[in-house]
């Protein structure tokens, strides 16, 4: 390919004229064959050799270029009559509308075209967008008679996409061409149409421009059957059709038939722009599957621009499963040694690498520290044979660039689509794992929005030492712990992980020397001295906290007393550590859970990322331990309560139910008053749901009162590791209130919701109240009614993601170019100011207490624990 | 009734800078004035102080992040 560089001074939008297009081809079009008996393309046919080739052992006639260095070159069709572009129906339309019908006059008078024309050489002039100005124009160029011939004007109106109708005629696109033939450069210019680079009769064709084979190949099927591009078959009907018109009208046919030809003509041309245009039916293939012309080939998500230009697929990139493994750190990937040897990353050879390389070469592709290929010198790239491996291995010398095999402390990006936030895409440290997975830690799940019910991950290898470097400092996951939504960290605990600590550190739970160091060595930590006495799980968490660590927090736990005790709760609510010592509370998901963690957050703002990463890495092989000790397990049973908190239940649901019986009798008898701004209807659904609100919450709050902290689901749901006490209570005690449309169940047959209740009842069950709890089992009317409620939510999420989805895409598109220069000015790609100083503030949300410049609290309750 | 849109507690204050003001404050600074937002003649604010296009106003306004925050823009046909 030659490589011309040249610079693009500037580009001009506009029209190509019938004598651009003429000028541009090579050869005319004439013949609707493409190839002979022979297989040889046929002159003046659509594979006619001057449009260029794409057999590399070709040369073009137009260009003497071989395949592949030849662009192509376009032909053309002279049509034997004019006809509409699609695209432009609506400018047609717009520009006869606002002409005259007879003296083609624009219809404004003098003064007017006086003003708008020097408007619009001053928002020229300005750089200003012209939109508005003519927009005013179409709008005011509406007149009963011509200002200039006096001609009554016809209305002119368009059936879309092409057909123009003035009056009650249709006007062929002859008479529509002749009629923007007649308006003056002047007048086009007011119009919007700039006649230095567009002139209106060029919106209907009279040439049709030829586009390559390049932009159109054929393809050989394994047959040997030749297979032609969607836009050849359509410019093979364009051909055929206007071959026909032209015979019709040199042998004097009936205008009818000519008309009908003519027509079918407009279709082909219509279809080959644009196959999806409104009221035309598409052109299909012989298979019925509608072809793909060239507007198909441009738009929408499949499109060139989305899927071609703005993404292209890659090398050096892996995707496969991803399972966890709470093993490695949360810096590191676990890559499938099969991946591994598949993707590499260059290696320049110099002397004191050399030697490794060489092993590399030695283990050849197969075996994994191994290399795939060579880049010689001379800029040569050699495929490492067994074969080949001498040859190579001999020549080797500095210089020389290996292509090894990814290895064990490589950087590459990990990314999992959507990739909403920066988080979405990390660099991680490579760990070269068997099995066919990515093998992730647990604690990079929540800014990934990962799980392991079958997810799927990029991976990307590095390919420069600039890009690593710049990677391994700002993409790394250890910099990303705290996230710049909210101030706070996004990677953290989760799940057992959560549970684990919990068990470990909460009040009670205490090991004998053997087991504590037992843990200790089991997570990695340095070996304390032996003290000769049992050591409690806060004793043991607190080897993972820096020393001088002063902070005390409310625990997720927490009761919420009215009256807090703080260090003195007995609940293990109050969580105080001083100089890197537990004294009191649990570990939960306030610690460190993802997104609340408070220890993991002022460990990441006053330690910084290694050392948090340290403490992630090493809490997690604690937590495990931890958990392992006492064992986790849950089932129905720890949903069981004793037959006296049923009855409880049961009789308090039935004091509810009555309390709504009267307030419907109230209502009915007219003595419910209306609260402010409210109907009388209204009032009552909004005191039902009240009621009905408070039965549930009861009823839960009665079977939540048997439960203890021996319960294993209680314990999970109440550290935030997973579950919620209502979840349990839904289980066990009552579901409640169902809804759709944020209200009771209404809908369903007229005046009831279904036949089994009194047309208007009012009553709890009749609208959707579920008495039983899910252990217990649901009757058919209250599954019916949950079902009713579920089917919103699912169809409530589809709606929400694909509506952000959409969101998002505009914002982006919008704000990518934005950038922060160190003075915190934020400026677009031209200079433009958009804030002088980020944020206003000029504080980075990532490195912010929860968004704040400074917590005081905190930093005062730091002070007071010391 | 007319009422005076500057002293409406949604209006912030507008101020028309002086020219020894604006070379004072964007002596040092890494943007041209012509690169800063604009503001329109029409702007109701811009007619009741009697803005001239080219004119630089400084703003003063509340700010959720900053408390109070000084925003420059540049009046514009």
């Amino acid at each position: 390919m030659n490589k011309f560089f040249k610079k693009i001074a500037q580009i001009n939008f506009g029209l190509m004229s019938p004598e651009d297009i003429r000028k541009m081809s090579v050869v005319k079009i004439e013949t609707p064959d493409t190839y002979d008996e022979d297989g040889y393309p046929i002159e003046n046919g659509l594979m006619d050799p001057h449009l260029g080739v794409i057999d590399p052992s070709l040369k073009c006639r137009s260009c003497g270029f071989r395949g592949g260095e030849c662009q192509g070159h376009f032909g053309s069709i002279d049509l034997a009559r004019p006809v509409i572009h699609v695209g432009f129906g609506d400018v047609i339309h717009k520009i006869l509308r606002s002409t005259c019908n007879v003296c083609g006059r624009i219809l404004l008078d003098n003064s007017e075209i006086e003003e708008y024309k020097t408007k619009i050489d001053n928002a020229i002039e300005q750089g200003e967008s012209l939109n508005d100005i003519i927009k005013e124009v179409y709008n005011l160029a509406k007149k009963d008679a011509c200002p200039h011939c006096e001609a009554e004007q016809e209305e002119i109106k368009i059936d879309k996409p092409i057909s123009i109708i003035e009056g009650d005629y249709k006007l062929t696109p002859s008479e529509v061409r002749e009629k923007l033939e007649k308006i003056t450069d002047d007048d086009a210019y007011i119009l919007g149409v700039n006649p230095k680079v567009a002139r209106p009769e060029w919106l209907v064709l009279t040439v049709l421009p030829v586009p390559p084979v390049t932009v159109r190949p054929s393809i050989t099927l394994d047959t040997g059957e030749r297979s032609e591009d969607d836009l050849t078959h359509k410019l093979v009907d364009i051909l055929r059709i206007n071959q026909r018109l032209v015979e019709n009208m040199e042998a004097g046919a009936p205008q009818l038939i000519v008309e009908d030809l003519w027509e079918l003509l407009q279709y082909h041309v219509t279809t080959y722009f644009d196959n999806e245009a409104s009221g035309v039916p598409p052109a299909r293939h012989r298979s019925g599957r509608p072809l793909k012309t060239l507007a198909q080939r441009l738009k929408g998500k499949e499109g060139r621009f989305r899927s071609n230009l703005s993404g292209k697929r890659v090398n050096f990139s892996a995707r496969t499963v991803i399972s966890p493994d709470p093993n490695i750190s949360i810096n590191e990937v676990g890559v499938p040694e099969m991946i591994a040897k598949e993707v590499t990353v260059p290696s320049h050879v110099n002397e004191w690498n050399i030697d490794k390389m060489k092993e590399y070469i030695e283990n050849g592709p197969d075996v994994h520290p191994g290399a795939n290929y060579v880049i010689r010198l001379d800029g040569r790239k050699i495929r490492v044979y067994d074969e080949t491996k001498e040859a190579i291995l001999e020549k080797l010398e500095p210089g020389y660039i290996v292509e090894r095999h990814l290895s064990d402390g490589d950087m590459v990006l990990f990314n999992r689509q959507p990739s909403l936030h920066r988080m979405s895409m990390m660099a991680h440290e490579v760990k070269v794992l068997p099995y066919k997975t990515f093998r992730l830690n647990l604690c990079v799940c929540p800014p990934y929005n990962a799980d392991f019910d079958g997810d799927e991950m990029n991976m990307h290898v590095f390919q420069t030492d600039e890009s690593r470097a710049e990677a391994k400092s700002l993409m790394r996951v250890q910099e990303h712990i705290l996230s710049p939504r909210f101030g706070g960290p996004i990677i953290g605990a989760i799940h057992d992980h959560i549970s684990g600590a919990y068990l470990l550190t909460r009040e009670g739970s205490t090991f004998t020397e053997e087991q504590a160091l037992q843990i200790i060595r089991k997570s990695h930590l340095p070996i304390p001295k032996r003290k000769n006495e049992d050591w409690t799980g806060k004793e043991l968490f607190s080897l993972l906290l820096p020393d001088d660590l002063n902070i005390s927090y409310k625990a997720e736990i927490c009761k919420k007393c009215d009256n807090c005790l703080q260090e003195a709760c007995e609940h293990d609510g109050y969580v105080v550590i001083k100089d890197g010592q537990l004294l009191h509370g649990a570990m939960d998901e306030k610690a460190y859970g993802s997104f609340s963690g408070k220890i993991l957050d002022t460990i990441m703002k006053e330690y910084g990322p290694s050392r948090t990463r340290e403490f992630l890495d090493r809490s997690t092989d604690l937590a495990i331990c931890g958990i392992m000790k006492t064992g986790i397990t849950t089932s129905t049973n720890d949903e069981e309560i004793p037959d006296e908190a049923q009855d409880r239940i049961n009789a308090h649901l039935f004091s509810a139910e009555e309390k709504v019986d009267k307030l419907v009798i109230a209502y009915e008898e007219g003595e419910l008053e209306a609260l402010p701004g409210r109907s009388l209807e209204e009032t009552l659904e909004m005191k039902i749901m009240q009621v009905l609100g408070e039965a549930r919450d009861k009823s839960g709050e009665i079977a939540e009162s048997y439960f203890g902290m021996d319960n294993h689901s209680v314990v999970m749901a109440l550290t935030g590791a997973r579950a919620s006490m209502l979840n349990l209570t839904q289980i066990t005690a009552c579901v409640g209130q169902q809804s759709v449309r944020g209200g009771r169940i209404h809908r369903g047959y007229i005046e009831r919701t279904l036949p089994h209740f009194r047309k208007n009842e009012l009553g709890a069950k009749a609208k959707g109240f579920v008495h039983s709890s899910y252990k217990e089992g649901l009757d058919p009317i209250e599954f019916f009614f949950h079902a009713m409620g579920g089917r919103e939510g699912l169809v409530d999420t589809a709606i929400r993601t694909a509506q952000s989805g959409y969101m998002q895409r505009r914002l982006v598109n919008a704000l990518q170019d934005l950038q922060v220069k160190p003075s915190g000015l934020v400026t677009d790609n031209r200079g433009m100011v958009i804030q002088t100083m980020f944020g206003e503030d000029g504080v980075d949300p990532a490195k912010s207490d929860y968004g704040k410049a400074a917590d005081l609290d905190k930093l005062i309750d730091q002070m007071r624990i010391k | 009734m007319k009422m005076d849109i500057l002293k409406h507690n949604l209006v912030p204050k507008h101020e028309i800078m002086s020219d020894s003001e604006i070379k004072k404050t964007f002596k040092d600074l890494d943007y041209e004035t012509k690169n800063l937002p604009k503001i329109k003649l029409s702007d109701p604010v811009v007619k009741n102080i009697d803005a001239k296009i080219g004119d630089i106003l400084k703003i003063t306004r509340n700010s959720q992040t900053a408390g109070t925050f000084i925003t420059y823009r540049i009046v514009e046909k």
